[in-house]
């Protein structure tokens, strides 16, 4: 199971722009990587990052193998409206990871 | 040749019974300038890459391959008719030429995204912009790093 | 004692010796924590507990904190209680002697001797995600802290034996792992000059390494000829135990893992 934090700030003014910062674990295993006897250690790593604004796609991420483990992003959005800032990690073997956090827009 | 030194030193602990475990440093394939050309092809088409609009940051010098901090953005209005759709990050050198897209819209407020990649070798790195009116811009940024990503295997 | 051996305690008697007028050990006052030699970009990593992913390790410690495992089906919590309150400055005293042991034991494993005897769950590997997220949350309690271990007469020998590695030249290189080093393009393979630091907020050799890290950087430190691998063992205990006075950042560092 990944632990994610993200930092969302919880207030902000109408047509702000808002920083989100989102920090998950995972290994990203890249697949180039050999173990001791030789053989390669097979790719694991998160492909997609979606953040959605009261159920409204605002930025989403495609990741390579070349994101650092534990993958984290520092975007963007407005501060449109009181409701929930969503986020969801999808990757290989099935991963996927939600988190969420609300914001008060006045 | 300081590997070399290395070498025989661990093989001469390693006959003494000192050896601690197998290290096996296996270099990865590199992709060449060649192949990030075709993975930025992938992305414009046959539409020109100009320079400039593109803003990466990075460390000049990176203490650590496999985590280096870099910050990408264009200068944008991102408004409905003036916005960024996209900012593509590659390398020359890794094994891959690709690092991450970011997909942006009028929503996003400013196209800045800052994240940790990976760099296996001192190389250069790309960011390709691509605006709403399907214009591509594109920035570069070397780094030195002098502890490569693979360094030490699993 | 095997022959290489002997000459290797040999030659460190000589350089001790020719060592302690010359290089010797950095007085107190003027040893520098890893953090001060840490890039802008890594400190703003570190400084940002949102940002910084040795807090997800920290996370995940508190989890498995509340977690039954073993025969006994019991949880950290069930003997320690609310960690944040009971593990407080612990961290700080480590690596502490064991009286049964009879030598030094460091934090990963007093967590893993509790494991085996309190819980009857085995031993968890070094660098396991489980053993490094136990040992960050446990650290993390010691945020603050002074560094405490204890120097007396029963931890003295082990941390004479670490401070000898620590400071006389290694047989084949001319080089010490005390030795200041300059900033320049070799610093980041090398510990930077007796820098004072925690095991999990070991800053600055480069910056975001994690107890896993130090380990291995020692040990590529040792297998690289540069330092005998029978005296590394001394090295985390004389490292800990050579600043007691200094205060402890204990801050977790990056666990960034998987070389590319």
């Amino acid at each position: 199971m990944s632990s994610a934090l993200v930092n969302v700030p919880p207030r902000a003014r109408r047509g702000e722009v808002i920083e989100i910062k989102t920090l998950i674990s995972h290994p990203m295993e890249t697949g180039y990587r050999r173990n001791q006897l030789g053989a390669r250690i097979p790719r694991d790593i998160i492909r997609l990052f979606v953040c959605t604004y009261n159920g409204t796609e605002v930025f989403r991420a495609e990741l390579h193998p070349a994101i650092a483990a534990n993958p984290f992003l520092v975007f963007s959005t407005v501060a449109t409206e009181s409701g929930t800032i969503a986020f969801q990690w999808t990757g290989d073997n099935g991963l996927s990871a939600t988190e969420s956090a609300a914001i008060v827009v006045d | 040749m300081d590997r070399e030194t290395s070498r025989r030193a661990f093989l001469r602990a390693a006959a003494t019974g000192l050896g601690l475990g197998a290290v096996i440093t296996v270099a990865p394939a590199h992709a060449t300038p060649e192949a990030m050309e075709d993975a930025i092809r992938k992305i414009v088409g046959s539409s020109r890459v100009s320079k400039g609009r593109v803003k990466l940051e990075l460390p000049p010098l990176s203490e650590n391959g496999n985590t280096v901090p870099l910050t990408v953005s264009v200068e944008s209005p991102m408004t409905p008719a003036d916005h960024v759709r996209a900012i593509h990050v590659f390398t020359e050198l890794n094994p891959q030429p690709e690092v991450v897209s970011f997909r942006f819209g009028p929503r996003a407020g400013q196209a800045r995204v800052s994240t940790r990649i990976r760099l296996a070798t001192t190389q250069t790195v790309t960011a390709v912009g691509e605006l709403s009116d399907g214009s591509f811009w594109s920035a570069s940024a070397a780094v030195v790093v002098t502890l490569a990503a693979c360094l030490e295997d699993a | 004692m095997s022959g290489h051996g002997a000459r290797l305690l040999g030659a460190s008697a000589l350089t001790l010796l020719a060592w302690t007028a010359s290089a010797g050990e950095i007085p107190p006052a003027e040893r520098r924590s890893g953090y001060d030699f840490m890039s802008r970009e890594t400190r703003a990593m570190q400084d940002d507990d949102t940002v910084n992913p040795g807090m997800l390790g920290v996370l995940e410690g508190g989890t498995l904190w509340a977690r039954k495992t073993g025969t006994a089906g019991r949880a950290c919590a069930d003997c320690h209680g609310d960690g944040r309150a009971s593990m407080k400055g612990v961290a700080a005293r480590y690596p502490a002697f064991d009286a049964a042991l009879k030598r030094p034991v460091n934090l990963e494993q007093r967590i893993n001797l509790c494991r085996t005897e309190r819980q009857q769950a085995p031993a968890l590997a070094y660098e396991s995600r489980e053993l490094l997220a136990l040992t960050a949350f446990v650290a993390r309690q010691s945020r603050g802290v002074p560094i405490d271990v204890a120097v007396d007469a029963r931890t003295k020998p082990f941390i004479d034996n670490g401070r000898a590695a620590f400071y006389p030249r290694a047989q084949s290189r001319s080089s010490t792992m005390a030795a200041p080093r300059s900033t320049g393009v070799r610093a980041s393979s090398t510990l930077p000059a007796a820098s004072v630091t925690t095991r999990t907020g070991a800053s600055g050799w480069p910056a975001t390494r994690s107890p896993r890290r130090i380990r291995r950087a020692i040990r590529s430190t040792v297998s690289n000829g540069r330092a005998s691998a029978r005296s590394s063992a001394g090295c985390a205990t004389a490292w800990s135990g050579s600043a007691p006075s200094r205060t402890s950042t204990a801050r977790p560092s990056s666990s960034s893992s998987s070389c590319f």
